[in-house]
């Protein structure tokens, strides 16, 4: 059989990322330019910098995929790209050349949701992935417990009620003072800090919900640093970052394994810019061999937004023939469809 | 045969010239978004028109000022078109076009572009012989500060663009005309035609380089540089 070559395109928030995937699974190139650098000065992605980046960026980044994966335009059979959720002016950019593309070289386009893009990384690395699939799905903007039926066949089991992980995770890093992007820096403070030195709550909410709540942790963390600097004590760093960072993996542990046993689950695939954190993955792998539960995560740099993981995700959209057409838009909130 | 694309204000236009001859044209000013509009316009003026993308020889775009987003759009989708098929790409200031609309008059030419912060984007052109000279820089100015500069020309001058209606009253009192209506929209097509002769003469820009030209900065390097100075100068 003749391979699928998809070029993919990623545009969602500060990183300028194409790759080329074949079949869905042999990732020949993956390129990511992050702005990382840029923002940090300003402690934040600054949306409208995001956006004149990628515009340079774009078609660099573009020549070095192809280059790199040793193939030409007329090679590829088809164009994904990510039209949501993100910053909808950095998504404009990669929405718009993706179309461009797909259009010139008469190939289909394929609208990628960039959550699908996370889970679907998850096939890049893995054989034998079994479907229905519990995912723990952990981001700055997510933190979903799903079941995945089949290409954009989804049930929502739980998910968060106000923050997500990640953005409590950079809210918590910024009150004590680190560097943008706050997540890896807690999980490095962490690593020397006792995490039961401070007792920060856990929201379980009601008897067998598998949702989550992460604002009431932020609080608890915010408030436990104000009346420390209040009363003039040192605040031990570690220590805050190793309680507050164990807090969020009980919870996040807890809820995925209620699932995994209700469901009987044998796969658990953790996806997301949070999957990357070595600390919760150690855990969950912990908790998975107990019950001899296989866990599924990709490598860190398929957790971070890349191309890879949208051309995957694309050419299981275009194995279902659900091709975008020229109209496509960039949609900032786009929301994920679930069954039922 | 080139490829235009406009998309610098709330007007979508695309256009194609062929040899000298503009062949066809699209403008639309509606409230839906250029994104959804660009493509299916582009796609359109070509079956119309019985072209194929493939037969262009280049593409071009008008790289600003005007709305940022809109720049982007333009330049994003023109440079998708250009890496993709390995074609040139050209890019043509915005104020540039608008003021060919009007080519030929006697005087002063003065296109208008809505900036929002009640600014406009500006520059100030001339007609010699049948070519438009600019006489100033691109500039972002409030239009009491335009009304200045215009005043200091002592010359008729013929207003267009955008934010003509909205600031028609600031000149007032100095010897201007406002085009009519339908001349006063920046258009594809001047976009197509001041590209074909550049790439006539080989006078192509880097796919790579090729920016829009924004005028001002972002608003967060704006605050960050008046609360810690420049970067620059550190
Ligand atoms: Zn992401």
């Amino acid at each position: 059989m003749v391979e699928k070559l998809i070029l993919g395109i990623e545009t969602s928030c500060d990183e300028t990322s194409a790759a080329v995937v074949a079949d869905g699974r042999k990732i020949r190139s993956n390129i990511i330019s992050s702005q990382i650098d840029t923002h940090r000065r300003f402690g934040g992605v600054v949306p409208e910098i995001a956006s004149r980046k990628h515009v340079e960026n774009i078609a660099a980044v573009i020549q070095r995929a192809l280059e790199e994966a040793n193939v030409t335009w007329h090679d590829l059979d088809a164009i994904a790209v990510t039209h949501g959720p993100g910053l909808v002016g950095a998504l404009l950019v990669g929405v718009s050349a993706a179309k461009a593309m797909a259009y010139s070289l008469k190939i289909p386009l394929l609208g990628i949701h960039h959550l699908m893009g996370h889970i679907y990384a998850v096939f890049l690395e893995h054989d034998a992935v079994q479907l229905p699939l519990l995912c723990l799905v952990v981001s700055g903007g997510h933190t979903s417990l799903i079941l995945l039926e089949g290409y954009g066949q989804m049930r929502l089991l739980g998910q968060t009620r106000d923050d997500a992980a990640g953005e409590a995770f950079d809210k918590v890093a910024r009150a004590l003072g680190l560097p943008y992007p706050g997540g890896p820096e807690i999980e490095k403070l962490a690593k020397e800090g006792d995490s039961a030195a401070v007792e920060f709550p856990r929201a379980w909410l009601e008897e067998g919900s598998l949702d989550f709540s992460f604002s009431g942790l932020k609080s608890a963390v915010l408030n436990y640093l104000h009346r420390a600097r209040q009363k003039g004590e040192e605040i031990n760093k570690h220590d805050v970052a190793a309680s507050f960072q164990q807090a969020v993996i009980d919870v996040l542990v807890g809820k995925t394994f209620a699932a995994v046993d209700k469901l009987g689950a044998r796969q658990l695939a953790v996806a997301g810019g949070v999957a990357a954190n070595g600390t919760l993955k150690t855990a969950l792998v912990r908790e998975a061999e107990r019950r001899g539960v296989r866990v599924l995560t990709p490598s860190p740099v398929y957790c971070t937004d890349n191309g890879a993981m949208i051309a995957c995700a694309g050419y299981y959209a275009l194995q279902e023939g659900r091709v975008a057409s020229l109209d496509l838009n960039a949609v900032p909130n786009l929301p994920l469809h679930f069954l039922d | 045969m080139i490829l235009a694309l406009e998309t610098a204000t709330t007007v979508a236009s695309v256009a194609v010239v062929e040899e000298g001859k503009l062949r066809g044209e699209f403008f639309l000013n509606t409230t839906k978004t250029h994104s959804q509009l660009l493509m299916p316009l582009v796609d359109q003026l070509l079956r119309f028109i019985g072209r194929d993308i493939t037969e262009m020889q280049g593409f071009a775009v008008a790289i600003g000022p005007g709305s940022f987003t809109g720049l982007r759009i333009g330049l994003a989708t023109v440079k998708g078109m250009a890496q993709a098929l390995g074609k040139p790409v050209l890019g043509v200031p915005t104020l540039d076009g608008l003021a060919h609309n009007v080519s030929g008059v006697s005087g002063l030419i003065c296109p208008v572009l809505d900036a929002r912060k009640n600014e406009v984007y500006t520059a100030v052109y001339e007609s010699v012989g049948n070519k438009l000279k600019r006489l100033t820089d691109y500039m972002a100015l409030s239009p009491r500060q335009l009304r200045e500069k215009l005043g200091s020309f002592d010359r008729p001058v013929t207003l267009l663009g955008d934010a003509v209606e909205r600031y028609q009253e600031y000149f007032a009192d100095l010897n201007v005309r406002v085009a009519f209506q339908a001349n006063r929209w920046p258009r594809a097509a001047q976009i197509a035609c001041l590209a074909e002769k550049r790439l006539q003469k080989g006078d192509v820009d880097d796919l790579y380089m090729l920016a829009p030209l924004y005028i001002r900065r972002s608003e967060a390097e704006i605050r960050w540089e008046e609360k810690y100075g420049s970067l620059q100068q550190k």
